[in-house]
């Protein structure tokens, strides 16, 4: 499974959305590839994944996808993170 | 964790708006010496495309730019807000935190982005960061053990 988290640089939070995105699958036990990118590269890092993570400003900039899409508020809120992710997932 | 020298905190500031903490950030990064002065701007010119991403936890914007020649080393900054200031985030403002930060290459920082995730993971860190008062304080909250 491929998960892609996006942030305008791909730089900064997309890396922390990447790493606790990594951190709530090891709880939901679910074994996933977490890449962060930027918005600019998301048509082809996003082409096969099953899951967008993102913040609310990029949702209505991502273009069309196949993903589903997780808007997450909190970048630091595991259980967030990781309720999101089961819903979307499990 | 990324280098975050006295030279770039900055404690108890006041900001008129979102754009003048995030060039404060910037000033705390030029100050340390990790970035040259259009860094800031580069910065601010970020929230202009993209909107208030950066404010990734309420209370907290993480100011950064993508890599360039005015960026002459990694590290990061903090600046702590006396008055919190409304960057337009539809959850989590307003911000009385800005952290700067300044990264050579996209992938190099990796380990060090992942201490920032460990450092703000537990929730008491924002408050004692905002109760800071000496560079010491400051440092003391990210020196955390890793848990990754």
């Amino acid at each position: 499974m491929k998960i892609v988290a996006i942030c305008g640089a791909g730089v900064g939070t997309s890396g922390i959305l990447k790493v606790n995105a990594e951190r709530a699958l090891a709880r939901l036990d679910i074994e996933a590839e977490v890449t962060a990118t930027d918005l600019a590269s998301v048509a082809v890092a996003a082409a096969d994944a099953q899951v967008i993570l993102t913040s609310p400003e990029f949702v209505d900039r991502l273009g069309k996808t196949n993903a589903d899409v997780i808007v997450v508020q909190n970048y630091f809120d595991l259980d967030e993170l990781t309720a999101k992710l089961e819903a979307a997932l499990g | 964790m990324l280098a975050l020298p006295d030279a770039a905190i900055l404690l108890g500031r006041t900001a008129a708006d979102w754009r003048g903490a995030v060039l404060l950030a910037g000033e705390a990064l030029q100050a340390a010496g990790f970035v040259q002065q259009s860094y800031g701007a580069r910065m601010v010119g970020m929230v202009e495309e993209f909107g208030a991403y950066i404010v990734i936890a309420p209370g907290l914007a993480l100011a950064h730019a993508r890599p360039g020649p005015d960026v002459l080393a990694s590290g990061m900054s903090v600046v702590t807000l006396a008055e919190p200031v409304v960057f337009g985030h539809p959850y989590n403002d307003p911000v009385s935190i800005v952290l700067g930060l300044a990264v050579i290459t996209a992938d190099e920082h990796v380990a060090g982005i992942a201490e920032l995730a460990n450092v703000f993971n537990d929730p008491a860190a924002l408050g004692r960061l905002g109760a800071a008062r000496s560079a010491a304080d400051v440092r003391a909250v990210f020196e955390v053990p890793g848990v990754s």
